[in-house]
Formats: C-alpha cells, sequence, structure tokens
C-alpha cells in the first residue's frame, strides 16, 4: 500500500470546457520554435544560424554559464528566424520542418548497465535536460549538482488539466525507462506522485497516492509533503510527460519531442488531445477547434492559473501539454458590479450569491481581473488554498522586502510561482503574486550564485 | 446602462494626464470604477480572478452593519419619546431617530471622502473604499447629542493621523473609526460621557417637541454600574431612563441609552452572521473576543469588591460597546492579527482587556474601544511569535 497524502486546502475551480479522452487531429505545423522565455535562469546564446540545416536534435542555443546545457531542434529542417526583441533578447528560434523528420541517432542504451556519468551526458547531449528543474529557484536544474531527491507528479490537478494516465497509455515502457534513469541521478529516492484510486505501477520509484483539491498535484506541495526543502539542499523535479521524453530517449535512441496536448476550455468547440511535436505553433492546435470570428477569446499555452497568454502566431512553451482557450471579457462593462447579488459570478467566498446554484455548476470565467489593486487588506485568504507548512502572506511580504534572511527562513527555497497561483486567483486584493515570487527567486539566485 | 457608458468613455480623455479637468482624475476613476467595474483583462499571472474585490468587502460590512443601524435609529427615537413621555408609533419613533442620525452620517462621509477625494488626486491615485465603513462606522459609535462640528472634527483628524499618514487603506495600524472616537472621547470629555448626551432631549428639525419628564435620567447602564458605591455590592440594579429595573433581557433586545448603534445585541449577532458567513470577518477574533470578556468578568465575580466587578459575564457582554466592538472593530483585517493563531490571542485580550479596563479604572465606564485600540498595537508582536514559532519549526525540521 502506497502512502497517502490527504491535502484539505485547496480549490478546484470547476471550470466549463472539461476534455474527454478522446484523440483529435491537429493541423500541421508549419514552423516549431525553441522559445528561451519557457526556462528560467537561463541566459540563452543562440549557436544556430539563420539557413542552417538541422536534425531533430541538433543543437539551437545553450545556456551561456551553463554551455553543457543544450537547446535543440525538436525537428529537422532549416532554421528561418532567430527573432529578438528588446535590446536584443532572443524571443524565439524558428526551424521549418522537413516533411520527413530526420532524427539524429544518440543509440539505444540500457538504462540499467549504465553510470550516473553517462545518463546525465545523454540527456544532456539530446537536449532534454532543459525539462529537468531544480528548488530551490524553480529553474533548469544544474547538471553539476546531485539532487537529493527527485519528484515527479503525475497527479494533474490545475483546472481542466490533463489526464496523466490518459497521456502515458502504451508509452508506460518509456515512463518506467525514464523513472530508472533518473533514479540513477540521486542518491536518494524517485517519489512519483499519483492520483488516489488510480491504477498506475511504477517499479524502481516511491509511489505516492495524493488526494485533494489543486494544488494538492503540485510538485511543491509533493515535496513540502514528504521531505521539504531545506536550505543547502537541492531536489530536482520533472513533469511527466518529459519523464517520457528520457525514457524514449534511451529505449528508442532519438531525441523525439513528440507529446500529446489538451485542448480545453469554454471557447473551444472541440476538445480532447492531440499528438503533436513540443515547440508546435499555438494556430496547429487551435485552428478549427474555437469559435470563429470571435476576437474576444484569450488563448493559454497552459493552464489558467500558471499558462502564458499566447497569439495563434505564437509557439507552445516548452512545458506546457494544455491549450485553454477563454473569453477575454475586455469588451465587458457590468454597471454597479460590486453591488448586485451576482448569481452567475464565481467567488469562494460567500460575498456573491453563487453560493446559491450548487456546487456542480460550471463556471465560464474570462480574463477580468474583476477589481482595482490594493494593499493586502484580508487576511487569511492565501492560507486557505495554500497547503504547505509555509505562512505564504509572510513569505510574499519578506519577498517583497527583499529580506534574505526572512525569505529563507519562511521557506523561499521550497515553492515555485506556481505554487502561489490559487493565492493570486482568491486575492481580494488583486496583486500579481506569481510575478513577485518569480522575482524574488530570480533575484535571490543572482544574490547567491 | 449603455448611455451612461458611452458617456463616461466620451469625457474620459479630459481627465487624462494633460486633459483640461485632469485635476479631478482620482475622481473620475473612483467614480467610474465605482460604476462600473474595471474590464481590465490579467497580464501576467493567473488569468481567471475570483469575483471578490475590495469593493464587495466593504459593500457587505455596510450590508452587516444594517441592521444595528436601523435598530439605532429607532432607539434614539424610542428613548427620546420614554424622556419627553410620548408616544407618536413606531414611524414616528423611527422618523425621530432618523432625522437625529442622519446629519452624522452625511458628516462623518462628506468629511472623510473629501479627505480622501483630495489626498488620493495629490499621490495621482485611484480613490480607494476603505473609507466607506470607517465612516459608517463613525456616527454609529457616538453618543446621539455629539455636536456635528465635533464629528467633522474627530473625522478629518483620524482620517488624516491614523490613516493618511501611514500610507493609506492597508497600511494603518489604529481602527480609523475607533481613533475618530477616542479623539472625541479625550478631546472634548464633557460631550461625550455622562448622563447628557446618550439620550436626545430636544426635538430634531422640529419633530418630538416636548417637555422632560420627571423620573428622567440619561445615565446608560455602564454609567450607572461606574458610579455606584460600594454599599449597593449585591443590591446594585440597573435601570432604565425613568428608573425601572433592567433585566437581561432587556439589555440584550438593546433598548436602553447608549451609543447609537452599540446596544442592540441581536441586531449585531445578524451583522455577525452575514460577516461570518460571506467570509468577511474572522469567527475566531469574534468568539475568542466574547470568550475573553467572559471569562475576565467571571474572575471579577470570584473577587466581587466593587459593584462592577459583581456584574455577571453575561450582563458584560451584553451592554455598552462590547458586542458592537467584538463583531465589527476588533474583526478589521487591517489593524488586528493577521495570523489564524494570533487571531484567537488578539480576540481573546481584547475582550479580555475590555472588562479589566470596565473594573479596574474609575475614569471610564466603557473599555472596549481603549481595549481595542490598545490591542492594534500589540497585533503585530502577536504575529511576531506566531511567524517565529514557524520559523523555529522550520528551522528545527532542517536539524533532524
Amino acid at each position: 500500500m502506497a502512502n497517502v497524502i490527504k491535502i484539505k486546502k485547496g480549490l478546484d475551480i470547476n471550470l466549463k470546457g472539461k476534455a474527454s479522452d478522446v484523440l483529435l487531429t491537429g493541423r500541421k505545423s508549419d514552423s516549431y520554435a525553441i522559445v528561451p522565455d519557457s526556462y528560467n535562469g537561463i541566459i540563452p546564446k543562440v549557436t544556430a544560424k539563420v539557413g542552417d540545416r538541422v536534425r531533430a536534435g541538433s543543437v539551437l542555443m545553450t545556456d551561456k554559464n551553463r554551455p553543457e546545457i543544450k537547446f535543440v531542434s525538436p525537428v529537422s529542417g532549416e532554421v528561418t528566424a532567430v527573432n529578438r526583441g528588446e535590446k536584443r533578447k532572443v524571443l524565439s528560434i524558428v526551424v521549418k520542418p522537413d516533411a520527413e523528420l530526420d532524427y539524429i541517432e544518440f543509440g539505444k542504451k540500457d538504462v540499467s548497465s549504465l553510470k550516473a556519468e553517462e545518463i546525465k551526458e545523454a540527456i544532456l547531449e539530446a537536449g532534454i535536460w532543459p525539462f529537468i528543474k531544480q528548488r530551490p529557484y524553480d529553474i533548469v536544474a544544474s547538471p553539476s549538482d546531485i539532487p537529493r531527491d527527485i519528484f515527479v507528479s503525475t497527479f494533474y490537478s490545475a483546472p481542466l488539466a490533463p489526464n496523466f494516465e490518459y497521456i502515458v497509455k502504451g508509452q508506460e515502457d518509456d515512463f518506467q525507462t525514464g523513472l530508472d534513469a533518473l533514479a540513477k541521478l540521486t542518491p536518494g529516492k524517485v517519489y512519483v506522485g499519483v492520483k488516489k484510486d488510480s491504477s498506475f505501477q511504477v517499479a524502481g520509484a516511491e509511489v505516492v497516492e495524493i488526494e485533494g483539491p489543486h494544488p494538492a498535484g503540485n510538485a511543491g506541495v509533493l515535496i513540502n509533503h514528504i521531505k521539504p526543502v531545506n536550505k543547502g539542499e537541492t531536489v530536482w523535479t520533472i513533469n511527466p510527460d518529459d519523464v517520457l521524453l528520457i525514457g524514449r530517449l534511451f529505449n528508442k535512441g532519438i531525441a523525439d519531442f513528440s507529446r500529446l496536448v489538451v485542448i480545453t476550455g469554454s471557447e473551444t468547440t472541440e476538445r480532447g488531445y492531440i499528438r503533436t511535436i513540443a515547440g508546435c505553433t499555438i494556430k496547429s492546435l487551435v485552428d478549427g477547434k474555437i469559435f470563429d470570428g470571435s476576437e474576444h477569446i484569450r488563448i493559454i499555452s497552459g493552464n489558467v492559473l500558471s499558462g502564458h497568454k499566447a497569439n495563434k502566431e505564437d509557439y507552445l512553451y516548452a512545458y506546457d501539454n494544455q491549450i485553454t482557450v477563454i473569453p477575454e471579457g475586455d469588451e465587458v462593462s457590468e454597471f454597479l458590479g460590486w453591488a448586485i447579488p451576482g448569481f452567475g459570478k464565481y467567488s469562494v467566498s460567500h460575498t456573491y450569491l453563487t453560493w446559491l446554484t450548487g456546487k456542480n455548476k460550471e463556471y465560464v470565467i474570462d480574463a477580468r481581473i474583476r477589481g482595482s489593486k490594493r494593499a493586502m487588506i484580508m487576511s487569511n485568504e492565501y492560507d486557505k488554498v495554500f497547503p504547505m507548512d509555509i505562512l505564504p502572506e509572510y513569505l510574499l511580504k519578506a519577498i517583497i522586502a527583499f529580506d534574505i534572511d526572512k525569505m529563507e527562513n519562511l521557506g523561499i527555497y521550497e515553492v515555485a510561482p506556481e505554487d502561489f497561483a490559487l493565492c493570486e486567483f482568491v486575492d481580494t486584493s488583486k496583486i500579481e503574486i506569481q510575478k513577485i515570487v518569480r522575482n524574488g527567486l530570480n533575484l535571490l539566485y543572482k544574490e547567491m550564485n | 446602462m449603455k448611455a451612461l457608458r458611452n458617456y463616461l468613455n466620451k469625457i474620459k480623455p479630459n481627465f487624462e494626464e494633460g486633459g483640461k479637468l485632469s485635476m479631478f482624475r482620482s475622481v473620475f476613476d473612483g467614480f467610474e470604477t465605482f460604476l462600473f467595474v474595471p474590464n481590465t483583462t490579467s497580464k501576467s499571472g493567473v488569468h481567471i480572478h475570483d469575483s471578490i474585490d475590495s469593493k464587495r468587502v466593504m459593500t457587505l460590512v455596510i450590508i452587516a452593519l444594517i441592521p444595528a443601524l436601523l435598530f439605532g435609529m429607532y432607539n434614539t427615537g424610542y428613548q427620546h419619546n420614554l424622556a419627553i413621555g410620548a408616544d407618536p408609533g413606531f414611524w414616528m419613533t423611527f422618523l425621530f431617530g432618523f432625522l437625529a442620525v442622519l446629519p452624522k452620517i452625511i458628516i462623518s462621509y462628506g468629511v472623510g471622502l473629501g479627505i480622501e477625494f483630495v489626498v488620493a488626486q495629490w499621490k495621482k491615485e485611484e480613490i480607494q473604499e476603505g473609507f466607506l465603513v470607517s465612516g459608517m462606522l463613525i456616527p454609529m459609535i457616538v453618543p446621539i447629542d455629539t455636536p456635528l462640528w465635533m464629528i467633522a472634527v474627530a473625522t478629518a483628524f483620524a482620517v488624516v493621523f491614523a490613516k493618511e499618514v501611514f500610507g493609506g487603506t492597508g497600511y494603518n495600524i489604529f481602527n480609523v473609526a475607533l481613533v475618530t472616537r477616542a479623539f472625541l472621547f479625550f478631546a472634548y470629555p464633557a460631550a461625550m460621557s455622562g448622563d447628557q448626551v446618550f439620550v436626545r432631549t430636544a426635538d430634531t428639525f422640529g419633530i418630538g417637541g416636548g417637555q422632560v419628564v420627571d423620573a428622567f435620567s440619561g445615565a446608560t447602564p455602564l454609567g450607572q454600574i461606574g458610579i455606584a458605591g460600594k454599599e449597593l455590592i449585591g443590591s446594585f440594579q440597573a435601570v432604565d431612563v425613568l428608573g425601572n429595573p433592567l433585566t437581561t433581557l432587556e439589555m440584550f433586545i438593546g433598548l436602553i441609552p447608549g451609543s447609537i448603534a452599540e446596544t442592540s445585541v441581536p441586531a449585531i449577532l445578524i451583522g455577525a452572521v452575514i460577516l461570518i458567513f460571506t467570509g468577511v470577518a474572522s469567527w475566531k477574533t469574534m468568539s475568542s473576543c466574547f470568550i475573553g470578556g467572559a471569562v475576565m468578568a467571571a474572575l471579577f465575580n470570584l473577587a466581587g469588591t466593587t459593584v462592577v466587578m459583581t456584574i455577571s459575564p453575561i450582563d458584560h457582554l451584553f451592554l455598552g460597546g462590547f458586542a458592537f466592538g467584538a463583531v465589527f472593530m476588533a474583526t478589521d483585517p487591517v489593524t488586528s492579527a493577521r495570523t489564524e493563531t494570533g487571531k484567537y490571542i488578539y480576540g481573546f485580550l481584547v475582550g479580555a482587556m475590555a472588562i479589566l479596563i470596565r473594573a479596574l479604572n474609575p475614569g471610564y465606564p466603557e473599555g472596549m474601544m481603549l481595549a481595542i485600540l490598545l490591542m492594534n498595537v500589540f497585533a503585530p508582536l502577536i504575529d511576531y511569535y506566531v511567524v517565529e514559532s514557524n520559523i523555529s519549526r522550520r528551522l528545527k525540521r532542517a536539524v533532524k
């Protein structure tokens, strides 16, 4: 019997637009791109030039400070653009794919006979390393570190999130191989969080069942409840979808970045999973699946809480396996909205009469902030949706003041911005909490290194 | 509503930077967001937001205050009628009270919001809604015969020195309404205490004129308790304005003299239920405040060396501003303890301190106001120790 972690604090936002476990066909993506903004803690150094011929697995850029971390092309084809923004910041490196993909052969390997160094080398070489993240700082892990433990949460608990059990179907071997490889990289354990009562089976890792509302499935919550990160310790986290990449690398010998992306949200006409390759265009995923002619929609790469706003012309962010489409809401002007009973307005508090409409109602929530920014007035809002032994309000204040001692004492090393997403959702004062946490982590990383 | 929206859109450019009315920009913004929920959409972080905002929170507090306010208005008329020995019927009684209270509300809002508007424009910020609640609380916690100019002066003092100098809504250390009350209390003691101010004996706008009856005495029950000598231990009996004995039930219902909205426990409890159910105020602070008061009163019962020490815990909680303070003042999230454990401690100490002041301080028959202001000072300290205990628990974990 596996360990069970019961999470009480949190919130499942019952959004309209759930996907069922069906496979849809997407359009063909006419370009693929690496978007450096997907990754935290790296400084991109572009090595490919426009016009270069690349194969799937060819290096497009590296991290300036840790050049062993490589970012590779997910497809074979021609580099058509290196887009830059202000101060020559790299926005994307675009590859136009060949009709038939040509993969670099890294060679099939038997994980059980490999040493840790060889596994590390192989993952780095194939450009899969950036998918491994570390705590503290929630950045791309350092290959030179030896993590205390590695955490994989297969329970996507965010609103409308994909179902990993569906994703992994038929790829169980790759997942197992991936876990075996990861297990060699740590002297500690690989912890795999699974949704309670799931039939999911893995060997060679510590399986922990999780029960409860979002953010129960966040790696941060898993870590905090199993073995929290103390100062000086490093743990790694990786999404289960990306464990599959590692598995495929050793089983098939190629960097195969194909993945299932779930299309969700109230503004979609068709919902389900699309098989595609990381770095594809958003257009290839959503075309024909959202209401035509609607300008007032918001496409999100990722989920509504921690995803990124995207245009059709943008590319799927590296870690994402979900597209959510919701109304933008910028055309709505609501008269005396703070005073009306508000039967249909979603609120965790009972301040609107929505609670009368029952628990199973599905909500369409648009992207409006629904209020103006204020100082922190209400207390205990964040605690209710923050299931860790951390005082979120005080940690946040320490980050704003950038008081390093306090941040350390209050648990900055254990958190990622996504762990604060629900705090930001429920916040009466409409403070941009995830942004504050991200900036705090970045500043702290600079200060400490 | 569309026409109004279009009109606002049309005149908006005048108020933007460089427009001819840009000096009223904050006022315009304030009214615009008051009329229409801003339709700004999120730029970073979460893409969806809970519908709650601070305007909604303040609105709910106002709604929760309404039962106590309406009862206060009726009671104002009722006490007046007792004093002049008249019975003009329910509606006239209420009308008298309504007319007596309304100018105070107008003055409080006028002065307070006026200062807020000016400060917001000066700081080039949006007008915030924090004063909506304070401005309602102020007229509710003063005696009915407080002169309007005093309310104006005190409100101005409190808004400027208890709120704006600290940075505005959300940054104040002291509860703004209570600072107003404290200012009145210490600056104009004669007008704020004694037998003459809690029951209006004169007419209001010509309504309810009459001769005060002979038996009349306007002392509040707490006032009577405060001046009762030791010889009355065991035989003390609080009386109404005509000298008839008051039962505990009457103290609970609240048709007794006192500050405008503080007397009726049922009306206050309706507000408490609204606040707790909507999640706007903390039940932890509230309940531990009542417990703290009851425990302290019970302890004094054991000593029992003065009349006030012999008052039963139940009577203590029903009398004066205790219930009102516990429900509406102690729970102010900005000035009370913010940690969950801290709320229990904070509430308990507010309740205990209020009874302590009542019992041991001969100068002030009522202790709630001073107890809450005092604990406002200690709230950050309480939180500090709660946070420290979290830190040391986390440090121990690392050593293990």
